[in-house]
Formats: structure tokens, sequence, C-alpha cells
């Protein structure tokens, strides 16, 4: 990477920010320092604050305090666009494209004066050439797939010459194979002396990339570090405060298929959407299957037609326990003994305005929770209770509101409210995104105890960590089609990259389609 | 965009005490902009404000009015809150009142002699059926062909208007009316009798305090009644839960037009005794600032029915002692629900001074925050 | 010349809905436009100004609705709902002192050789209004598509979130786009009260603000079919006056629910495929926006 002289000043340097919300504090005398040239990686589990920060670093959040110097001068960003004055770029972890216009017009939205469109596409071709990376300035955004709309956003940054780049959790939407092309391009502009912040919670890539760390934790700074010079335990000790515990998976003979895709298609009602083609899936009594893949490869359109919320015209079979349940809604598969965690904990799988008890109807209605068209109070309440109780959902009675229990903790209790109907499919998406690692640990339990007892689960994640280490078997969603099912330990993970860029069944390829 | 001094703030729960102080203050705002509005009109606030609000009551046939005017409120609200939770939007309550005055006038004026004492429950029946169908359309065209409810049950209360008009300038006008367009005037068989006397409060309104308290269990006890709600807060969620939208949409809609059509027959068969063109000043419409003003309660609903029968008879005391339009009742309402509207804010945010906090006392606060 | 107003009136929706914003109060800053320009006229008997009452009078309801809506944060539907009924009775109070007062409308000019034509002749009298309407279409259309306020009047209404994170002034669009519907309202309502019917009478929009509202969802959010829906619509109005000079014996009401009914009608052919919406509508159509972190 870049070596420096020791005298030179910080590009950015924070100290003692500090910013808190009603409910938390997100940021506690925070202090950041980022040289020329350097690759800084901001280190944290889901929660730690490392979004906060940045959003203060990009002017769209004001901190309560603390001090801000760019290049050693005392500054306050008031808003984005003063930071892009600043030369402060910003790539975002969801992107803030439009899908309805053209790759030239958002760029062109992004920028602060306005350009002729075809000087602009010109610069475009301009900056995409020097960095490898081909972006077409004419296309509709929602054409396009995640690997491409990244592009464009880092092309849109390049083109006001930032002297900081921040990338927000970039690699999460990348096959391993683009993910090395992305290094490639930091890693040049680096040598230019532009800074790099990169936040992630990946330790290999910021062993891989960065030269230089902070580690967040709950908000706080709880070391700096040369990657370089760290292990993936040692960082790991550090973000969390603990050794990485590994859940126990005794292997276990499955029984007879519960829930049964064949040859099953479906078109997407939405036209942004992915179409699903012939997958095949079979999970049985006593496994859990997983299925990997970036997202916008079909996996909400998997799990709507799984869960019944989307009923269009499809082709091929869907059962559930035996049963034909392609024609049959929400309700009716639970009474076959599905149940279902969304990736949508507020909005779906809860009514943020509503309390936990009302919430335990959403679902509880198929379980004695609502009788001869009344809802059954007591019984809601007393369930309610329990699984509170048993799933350790801390900050929260049976009257708190939904939302304003914390991700994780509302997590817990969703997962728990289902595991609790006793189900005999067990369907969970992104079990852990967003939520505190003490509560992913429980819900990984929560699962696995689930399969030992017999049921069959079907997990639907991006977290490749989080698959390989509860799943008996994990299959790779691209394109709408799923590969067959491998066991755990048969794939590397550059096998599960060349088949999330859609080489199915030929692992030994790397057909680079990013 | 500015900077105010003041910052707005989201609270960390949504404040139950705002939730019912809001629609008070609201009332005062009202009351302070009308004496505000008086006194610019020329007239001694005070004075207009007691004829508007306190003289209309002050008797017992005042009284009766003040009943009697609540009442199709009342029953329209109920109706139209049911629907508002859902998120359905059903604007056509005033049309819905009149194809229930139709409907039901049409079983008083041709089988008021022959169901004997059956007839007024027919009637009733036959008011909310209409009311119910009219609803029906909307409700159709939203499930089946996605279309707004509010733009087709709006486009519904004019075409309404224009069937009644034309229904009692032809079929059914009265021969002996000297050619208005009206229909007969009801026998005494067909009215609703009245409650006490000195009043022309009828039997209606204890019909619509019984629906209030159905509603009430409906909304709160029921599982049609969750589902509703469930529907209207999270419809991602309803869906995940499995209940059907389509159903939804039509319960909500169809009873709003049920009790729409309900409150029709009953100022027909009530008040007003017989079928004429015009036999509503916006009721349907008032009905819906009632709701709102309700908060979307059974018992809000009651009370807000009450307030704003009160202003409807303040528009008329008025206009006999100040010689002011009468329609300085629309007025007021609507700056009463605009303020309404404002108020809410209040339950979900909260105002702070803006000022740079130390980070000491930040970490004081959120310390003793639970 | 019936269209006219429902081309100003929808035009100005457009641009508010494309933003992202619902408002429903078109109906009573017509009629509140309408009055204005009335009594202006009516009292100075100068036009110009009246109709600049009328937009006067039109933009500040507009800026209640916004400021109710985007500061405050308010439910889009409550409060253009409250802005019609509010519009409906102020104007009824204003204005009863003008009911039967005379005014002189506009005068219209016949195209010279167009209007000679049998049964659409009269449809080549133009005046400025309806001049004018045409070059509202031709300004909004190429506002939308070429300009870079359009663009950004677009990405607003697609995501508000996004384009605040761009650092785009979210509100402030919203409050124009919300302003400059209350000023094509204020217009079309003039024109009711000084061209259309030149007279004022409690309520004499009749549902017009509504038809405007549908056009919109009929037109697909695209200026090209409000402009085609407009003269739909206005055909279908007129044709009343045709029917009765034909002898057919259908009660005048019934001809008068024409237009009330073929919207129905025109919404639900338009909106049976959901696609057609989903590929059109502004996705942040009617959804608050809250700047706050």
């Amino acid at each position: 990477m870049s070596s420096r002289p020791a005298n030179q000043k910080p590009r950015l340097a924070l100290r003692g920010i500090v910013k808190r919300y009603p409910s938390t504090l997100a940021s506690d005398h925070v202090d950041l320092t980022v040289g020329v040239g350097q690759i800084h990686a901001l280190l944290g589990e889901n929660g730690a604050g490392k979004s906060t920060l940045m959003k203060i670093v990009y002017g769209l959040v004001r901190p309560d305090a603390g001090v801000i110097e760019w290049n050693a001068e005392r500054v306050t960003i008031a808003s984005p666009a003063q930071a892009r004055r600043l030369g402060i770029g910003m790539v975002f972890q969801h992107f803030s494209l439009f899908e309805t216009l053209t790759v030239a017009e958002n760029i062109s939205l992004a920028m602060d004066e306005a350009i002729r469109p075809n000087e602009l596409a010109a610069r475009i071709e301009v900056v995409s050439a020097q960095y490898g990376i081909p972006v077409e300035p004419h296309r509709l955004v929602h054409n396009m797939s995640v690997g491409e709309r990244q592009r464009v956003e880092i092309v849109r940054c390049l083109l006001q010459s930032p002297r900081l780049l921040i990338m927000d959790e970039p690699t999460s939407v990348l096959t391993p194979q683009a993910v090395l092309k992305l290094f490639e391009t930091l890693r040049q502009l680096a040598s230019e002396g532009v800074s790099i912040l990169y936040i992630s919670h990946k330790l290999d890539e910021i062993c891989a990339l960065c030269d230089s760390a902070t580690v967040l934790r709950a908000g706080r700074v709880v070391g700096v570090a040369d990657p370089r010079n760290e292990t993936r335990q040692s960082l790991a000790r550090m973000m969390v405060g603990t050794e990485l515990k590994k859940c126990e998976l005794r292997p276990r003979e499955p029984g007879i298929p519960r829930l049964e895709l064949r040859d099953f298609s479906m078109a997407s009602l939405d036209p942004f959407g992915t179409t699903l083609s012939e997958i095949n899936l079979t999970v049985r009594e006593g496994e859990i299957v997983g299925i990997a893949g970036v997202s916008g490869n079909g996996q909400r359109e998997l799990l709507a037609a799984l869960s019944g919320e989307i009923s269009g015209r499809h082709s091929g079979e869907l059962r559930i326990c035996g049963q034909p349940a392609a024609p049959l809604d929400p309700a009716q598969r639970r009474q076959l003994g599905l149940t279902f965690v969304p990736e949508e904990r507020l909005g779906r799988g809860s009514v943020p305005a509503m309390s936990l008890t009302q919430n335990a109807v959403l679902t509880g209605s198929n379980f004695g929770l609502v009788r001869n068209g009344l809802v059954r109070g007591g019984a809601a309440r007393a369930f309610t209770r329990e699984t509170i109780a048993a799933f350790q959902v801390k900050g929260a009675n049976e009257d708190s509101l939904a939302q304003s229990l914390s991700g994780g903790n509302l997590q817990k209790f969703i997962v728990g409210r289902e595991v609790r109907f006793a189900p005999k499919v067990m369907i969970v998406a992104q079990p852990t995104w967003g939520v505190d690692i003490g509560a992913a640990q429980l819900i990984h339990q929560a699962l696995i105890d689930l399969r030992d007892r017999g049921v069959a689960v079907l997990v639907v994640s991006e977290d490749l960590e989080e698959l390989f280490m509860i799943c008996d078997s994990v299959g790779v969603l691209a394109g709408g089609r799923l590969s067959q099912l491998y066991g755990a330990g048969e794939l590397t993970s550059a096998e599960v990259g060349s088949l999330m860029s859609g080489a199915i069944g030929k692992h030994d390829e790397v057909r680079d389609r990013v | 965009m500015f900077d105010w001094p003041l910052r707005l703030e989201k609270r960390p729960r949504p404040s139950a005490a705002m939730r019912v102080a809001a629609p008070a203050a609201a009332t005062l705002a009202m009351l302070v902009t009308g004496y505000i509005a008086f006194a610019l009109l020329g007239k001694n606030p005070l004075d207009a404000l007691h004829t508007y609000f306190i003289s209309p009551i002050s008797s017992v046939y005042g009284f009766g009015e003040l009943l009697l005017k609540a009442t199709p409120l009342m029953m329209c609200a109920l109706g139209l809150a049911i629907g508002f939770k859902a998120n359905v939007w059903n604007i056509g309550a005033e049309g819905q009142f009149t194809l229930g005055a139709i409907s039901g006038g049409g079983v008083a004026l041709f089988w008021g002699n022959t169901l004997g004492s059956l007839t007024l429950p027919a009637m009733l029946i036959a008011g909310a059926l209409g009311g119910a169908a009219w609803a029906a359309i909307p409700a159709l065209l939203r499930s089946r062909f996605h279309t707004s409810e509010i733009l087709v049950s709006l486009m519904l209360v004019y075409i309404a208007q224009l069937f009644l008009s034309w229904i009692v300038r032809v079929p059914w006008r009265d021969p002996t009316g000297f050619n208005f367009p009206q229909s007969k005037v009801f026998d005494d068989a067909v009215l609703l009798p009245t409650l006490f006397e000195g009043g022309r409060t009828t039997i209606a309104f204890p019909i619509a305090l019984c629906l209030a308290a159905a509603a009430w269990f409906f909304l709160s006890r029921t599982f049609a009644g969750y589902r509703l709600r469930v529907a209207g807060l999270a419809p991602a969620a309803a869906n995940y839960a499995g209940f059907s939208e389509r159903w939804n949409i039509w319960l909500a809609l169809l009873v709003g037009g049920a009790t729409a059509g309900l409150a029709g027959i009953c100022e027909v068969a009530g008040p007003i005794g017989r079928l004429q063109p015009s036999i509503s000043p916006g009721y349907g419409f008032a009905a819906i600032i009632v709701a709102f003003i309700g908060r979307l309660h059974p018992v809000g609903i009651v009370l807000a029915s009450l307030l704003l029968s009160l202003l409807y008879l303040g528009g008329e005391s008025v206009q006999l002692e100040l010689q002011l339009p009468s329609a300085v009742s629309g007025l007021f309402q609507g700056t009463l629900l605009f303020y309404l509207l404002g108020a809410e804010l209040f339950v979900v945010h909260r105002l702070r001074r803006a000022r740079r906090e130390t980070a000491a006392e930040v970490i004081a606060e959120v310390v003793q925050t639970p | 010349m019936a269209a006219t107003p429902l081309i100003y009136a929808a035009l100005g929706e457009l641009v508010t809905e494309r933003a992202g914003v619902l408002n429903l109060g078109v109906e009573g800053m017509m009629l509140v436009g309408a009055l204005a320009a009335f009594a202006v006229g009516a009292t100075t008997g100068n036009l110009p100004l009246a109709y600049l009452a009328a937009m006067g009078a039109a933009v500040v309801l507009s800026l209640l609705f916004a400021f109710l809506t985007l500061t405050l944060q308010a439910n889009q539907v409550a409060t253009g709902l409250a802005l019609t009924l509010f519009g409906l009775g102020a104007s009824a109070f204003a204005g009863r002192s003008y009911t039967g007062l005379p005014i002189t409308g506009l005068q219209s000019i016949a195209i010279p050789w167009m209007s000679e034509w049998p049964v659409i002749g009269p449809l080549f009298h133009v005046d400025i209004p309806v001049c004018g309407s045409i070059l509202l279409f031709v300004a909004v259309d190429v506002f939308l598509k070429r300009t870079r306020g359009g663009l950004q009047l677009r990405a607003v209404g697609e995501s508000p979130d996004v384009a605040h994170s761009l650092g785009q002034p979210v509100t402030r669009i919203r409050y124009l786009a919300v302003m400059f519907g209350g000023a094509t309202s204020g217009i079309a309502g003039a024109y009711l009260s000084t061209a259309v019917t030149p007279m004022w009478v409690e309520g004499m929009s009749a549902g017009r603000g509504w038809i405007a509202l549908a056009l919109v969802v009929f037109a697909t959010w695209k200026p090209l079919r409000v402009l085609l829906g407009a003269y739909l619509f206005g055909g279908v109005t007129v044709l009343q006056l045709y029917a009765q000079g034909f002898g057919l014996e259908i009660p005048s009401e019934f001809f008068s629910m024409l237009p009330y009914a073929a919207t129905i009608v025109v919404l639900g052919l338009i909106c049976r495929d959901p696609r057609t919406i989903r590929l059109s509508q502004p996705a942040s159509l009617g959804q608050s926006f809250h700047p706050d972190a």
C-alpha cells in the first residue's frame, strides 16, 4: 500500500464526536484519523455506530458534540453538498439511484452544477476507462444488475475528484470476483493520494485491503489497529469483546420431505422483479437447508411464493407436508404447519404501532388465539409473556409497541413467536440482519433446536458465514434459478461466488458475468 | 429549510396524552379564530360566540335539534371510521346517504300500508341495504379493477344526487304537490316516533348510540375488526398474515355504505318527512370531519358529532340573529379540521429548543431514558 | 372550451403528483379561484387582474396545504379533503354578495375558416386561456422531460429519501410543485366563472376538480394524455347540449350524470392492470417525507 511521510497532515480527523438518538447513544466520544492515501477500515458489528459516523462525515447528520478537521482545519459539514465541495464522496450501502432514470440522469442529479448531457456522458466515459469501471451512460437503472449499479455509484463519486471516498459496506452485494476487482480500483485510487474510509464487518476483506482500522463497539472506539499485523481472530475479539462461539450441528438423518418445489416457475408481478425458473427444492424434516445469493436474484419472489403472499400464474408444483399448496393463502398454509419469519421485521413481520400482544395475534389467529371470530385477549397476553421470557426479549413487556424494540429484540420476538407455534416447516429470511451478536446466537440456536426436534427449516440469507455455520446443505439462487444443493463442507468461497454469478453447475469455471 | 429556533423531534413513544388533547386544543383554536372572525365582521365577538354556541341549545327544542342533527353525523361517521382505519377512503357517504333515503323512502311510499308493524324496520333495512349497494360499486371497482375508491365514491355522489332530483321530479312526484319536485308526505305510520315532548329527536338517536357501541365492540374485540386495523396500519403485515385484502375492502365499504344509508332513511323518515331534492346539508362530508375529530374512535365520534351538530345549529342561529350567511358553519368545520390536522403533529413529535447540548448532558439524559 | 379548466387543473395536479404529493384539494382551490376572479372581474372589469387574483387566492390555499403536509407532516389525503371542504365553505361564505351579479365574460375569437364547420365548428372559438392551456401543456412536457428542474422533480417523486441524501432540496421542490398546482387550479376556476358560465354560484365547479384528479390517473401521469383526456371529457359534457337538440327523450339529469359515469368507467379500464399503474405512478405518491435522520 502507500507509504507516506510521518509528519503529513491527516486528511480527516474526528475528535470527541457524540450523537444521540431518542433511544440510543449512537456515537460516544469517537475519535478517528485518516491519513492521505490511506485505506482506513471502520470496523464493527451491526449497530455499532458505523453508519451514523459516516452520515456525520457526509453531512447528512449533525453531531451533538465534537470537532471535525479536514486537512488539519476545523470545518462544519452542514450538508452533503458541502461535503462534496470539501472533496468527500460517499458510495452508499443501499444505493441512492432512481430506477426510472438513466445512468447519466442519475449522475447529473448528484452533481452540484448543471452539466450539459453530452459533456456529462463524455466525462462518464473518461472516468470509466481510467479506472476500469465499465458503465453505459444511457441505460435505465432498473435494467442493471446490482454490481453494475454499484459501479454507477462509484463513477458518480469519482466524477467529482474526491479526496476522501467513503465506502459503506460495499461488498455485501458483490460476488467474490467482483470484490477483487473493486479492491484493485480502490488501491489505484489510494496510490493517487485519495483516502478511503472503508466501512465493513467482514474481517477477511479488511485484512486483505486496509492498512489501518478503527474498531467500534456500541458507539465507542475500542481500538485502533493495523490489519496487516492482525489476524482475523484478534480483530474479531476487538469487535465483539469475546471469542466467536460456534454452533454445534450434530449429524442427523433427515426424514420425509416437508417442503417441495418441483420445476416451479413464476413470473414476477413487479416490472422490476425477477422471474423464477424451474426451481427444484426439497426440505425434509430434521434438516436445515440454506439458500445463498446476492439480493435481487429472486429471493424476494421465492419467499413470497413459498409463504403465499404472492399468488400469480405459475407452473410446476409446490407441496407443503405433502399437500399441494400453490392455491393456498398464507393463513391456510399456516394451518398446514408452515411458519415464516420475513426479512422486514417492522411493517411485515410485525405491525409497528401495535403492542407485542396484538402482534402475537397476527399469526397466532391460526394457532388458537382467536375463537368464534373474537380475539382471545387473555390467551394472547399469556402467550406473549411466555415468548418474551423464553426468548430473552429485553426492554419490553407484552404491552410495548413493536416499534419501540431494538432490532435484535424484535427479531427474537418474531422468531420466538413463530417457533412457539410448533410448526412443521419453518422458513426464515435474513435471520440475523442488523441484529446484535447475542441475539444472533440465540436465534441460530433456536433454529438448530427446531431442526433437532424434527422440523424442516429453510434459511435464505446473504450472509455466507451464517449459512455455512448452521445449515446441513446449501444452494445458490442466481437470476431466478436455484443450483443443486451441496453439503455445507463441499463448497469453497470461490465456488459459491461463481455460482452466484450464474454459472450454475459449472463451479470449476470462473465466469465473470458481474 | 429554514433554521427554526425550535426543533421538531420525534418522540420515543407516541404520546397518549396528546391524543386526547389534540382535538380539545383544535376546538379551542377554532373558538379563538371564530372570535377574531366575528370581530372582523363587525359583530360583538362574545355575543356572536354566544349566539353561535350557547343559545341554540338553551331550550328543550334546541337540545332536541342538537341530538337530531348529531344522529346522521354519528351514523355516517361510525361507518366511515371503520373504513378509514383500514385505509379505505370512502368519500361518497353523501351519495350512500341519498341512496338509502331513496330505497327506504320507496318502501315507505309503496308498501307503507301493507306491511303493518313491520314497516319501520323494513324501511330501515331497505335504507341500509340501499346505501350498502351504492358502496358496493367502489368496492367492486377497487378490488377487481384497482381503482381509487376516493374518486369512484365521489363521482357516485353526484350521480346519486342527480338520480334523486329526477326521481322526485318525475316518477315519484306528489300529484297534489303543486308541481314541486317532491314526493308525497309520508304518513304518520312510516314516520319515526319522537323521543320526548317538545323536541324533534327521533328514535334514530338511540339507534345511533347502539351503533356506536357495536362499532366499539367490533373494532376492539372481533377478529374482523383486528384485520381491518392491521390492514390500515401495515398492509404488508396484513398480507403476511394472510388477511384477505378483498374481504377488508368489501367489509369497510359496505359497513360505511350501510350506516350512511341508514342515516339517510332516518333523516327522511324523521325531520324531513318526505323525499325531496335536497335532503342533506352535506352530512356525508361533515361526517368525514366528525370521524377525524373523533380520532376514529366510537366514543370520540359520539362527542365529535355533537360538536359538529352544534356548529350547524350555530350557523342557522347567527343567520337568524346576526344576518350572517349559514355557510359560516362550513368555515368553522373546515378550520376545525385544519387545526386538528396540525395538532396531530404533536402526538408523534415534540418541540425542543435547538442548542448545542454538551456531551455530559447528552449522556446524562440517555442514561435516564428507559 | 369545456375541457380547458380540466386541462389547467389536471396539468397542475400532475406536476404536484410527479413530485410525490397527492393534493385532493383541487376542487376547493378551483372554487376559491373562481370566486376571486369573479369578484375582481365584476367590480373592476379588469379580466387579467381577475385571473391574477384567482391564481393568488388558490396559491394561498395551496400554501396552507403544503404547510400542513410538508412541514407538519399531516396525512395528505385528510388534509386535501379538509382543503376542499374549507374551499367550499369559504367560497360560499365570501361569495354570497356576488351571486347574481353580472359580469362581462371573456370574448372568444373565432378561427376564420374552421369555426364554420357544422357540428364541431363551435369548438374552434378560442380565447386566450384556451391557447394558454396548450402552451401550458407544452411547457409542462418540456419541463418534465428536458430540464434539470424537471429531473429533480421526478427524482423527488420517485424517492424523496434518496433525493435528500443526494442533497436535493426535497421540501422546497415539493412546496413549489404544490404552489404550481394551486396556481393552475386558480386559473381553471377563473375560467369557469368568467368564460364557461360567466357568473358566480355556490359550488359551481360541480366536481370538475375531482374529474381533474381522475384525469391525472387516467393519463398515467403523462401530460399528452391529460390533454387528450380533457378534450374527451369536455366532449362528453358538451354532448348534453347537442343531444337535447336532437330531441332525445332522455331526462336531463341522466345527461348530467354522463361525465361522472364516464370518469368511473375510464378509471376502471385504466387501472385494471396493476402493472400499468406501478410503472407510471410516482413511487412516493402520498407518502410524507421525514428529513430528520
